[in-house]
């Protein structure tokens, strides 16, 4: 997990396209500014962090789905729930599956777990478009490398 | 068996918060009942599973966008139920 550059997702460890479901992990930092006014003392994940980490989760299975020819842009987010803290340097192990696939649009279901228990989830929703510009796509290319997206999922 | 109008006014009643009698087949979704494109995506989804269907809002998107359509012939709710009632059919046609 790279907060800096708001790369929250560390490994793809599973996308099941029949399913439309993914499974990701993503290990929280030790250290980070963040956690020095989030808080003093306490050191805690931000909440917003744990959804942007469903949306990210979220978002590479709908490219996956997609494959690779749109790229899905969050638009709302209900339901969050934050169930409990996650502290520096826990493991966060993410899955998200999609509910719905509008024209246009996707919906998805995600959760966070530490340990086995359930820690966040959410009810998000995504709008999608024709990548936007060639260095998105360039760079979604060079994320999707570096968490070990599995391109077989692309196979016709 | 409700009408698919009526199908459509309860769904936008429901889902976005609006007096179930203010709404009317003569209403436009956008202007009269001030949706906008975030909260007719919760409209799509909730008609989408209501009808089994998948409304083609980029399609519709579109040919507004091109100057092809105006938005009364997909946002007006009766010109939307009978785009619904169309979309079905072709579904079940196609079945």
């Amino acid at each position: 997990m790279q907060l800096e550059y708001f790369q929250l997702i560390d490994r793809i460890l599973d996308i099941d396209i029949a399913a439309k479901t993914i499974k990701v992990e993503a290990r929280v930092p030790e250290h980070n500014t963040i956690f020095e006014g989030h808080f003093p003392g306490y050191p805690i994940m931000p909440g917003v962090l744990l959804i942007e980490s469903m949306a990210q989760t979220s978002g590479w299975l709908l490219l996956a789905l997609m494959k690779f020819e749109r790229m899905p842009f969050l638009a709302a987010v209900k339901e969050a729930k934050m169930r409990g803290f996650v502290s520096p340097g826990e493991l966060l192990s993410i899955d998200a599956t999609v509910i719905h696939e509008g024209s246009g649009y996707a919906m998805t279901e995600a959760k966070v777990r530490v340990d086995g228990k359930l820690r966040s989830n959410a009810s998000i929703t995504f709008s999608h478009i024709p990548f936007p510009h060639p260095d998105l796509r360039v760079y979604m290319d060079a994320q999707a490398e570096r968490i070990g997206f599995p391109q077989q999922v692309l196979l016709p | 068996m409700s009408s698919t109008f009526d199908q459509v006014a309860t769904i936008i009643a429901e889902t976005c918060d609006i007096p179930r009698d203010t709404i009317t087949p003569e209403s436009h979704a956008i202007d009269d009942l001030g949706i906008d494109s975030l909260d007719f995506l919760d409209i799509a989804f909730a008609i989408d599973k209501a009808f089994g269907i998948k409304l083609p809002l980029e399609k519709w998107t579109q040919e507004v966008n091109d100057g092809k359509a105006t938005t009364e012939q997909y946002f007006v709710l009766k010109n939307l139920s009978a785009r619904i009632d169309e979309l079905v059919a072709a579904k079940g046609a196609g079945a």
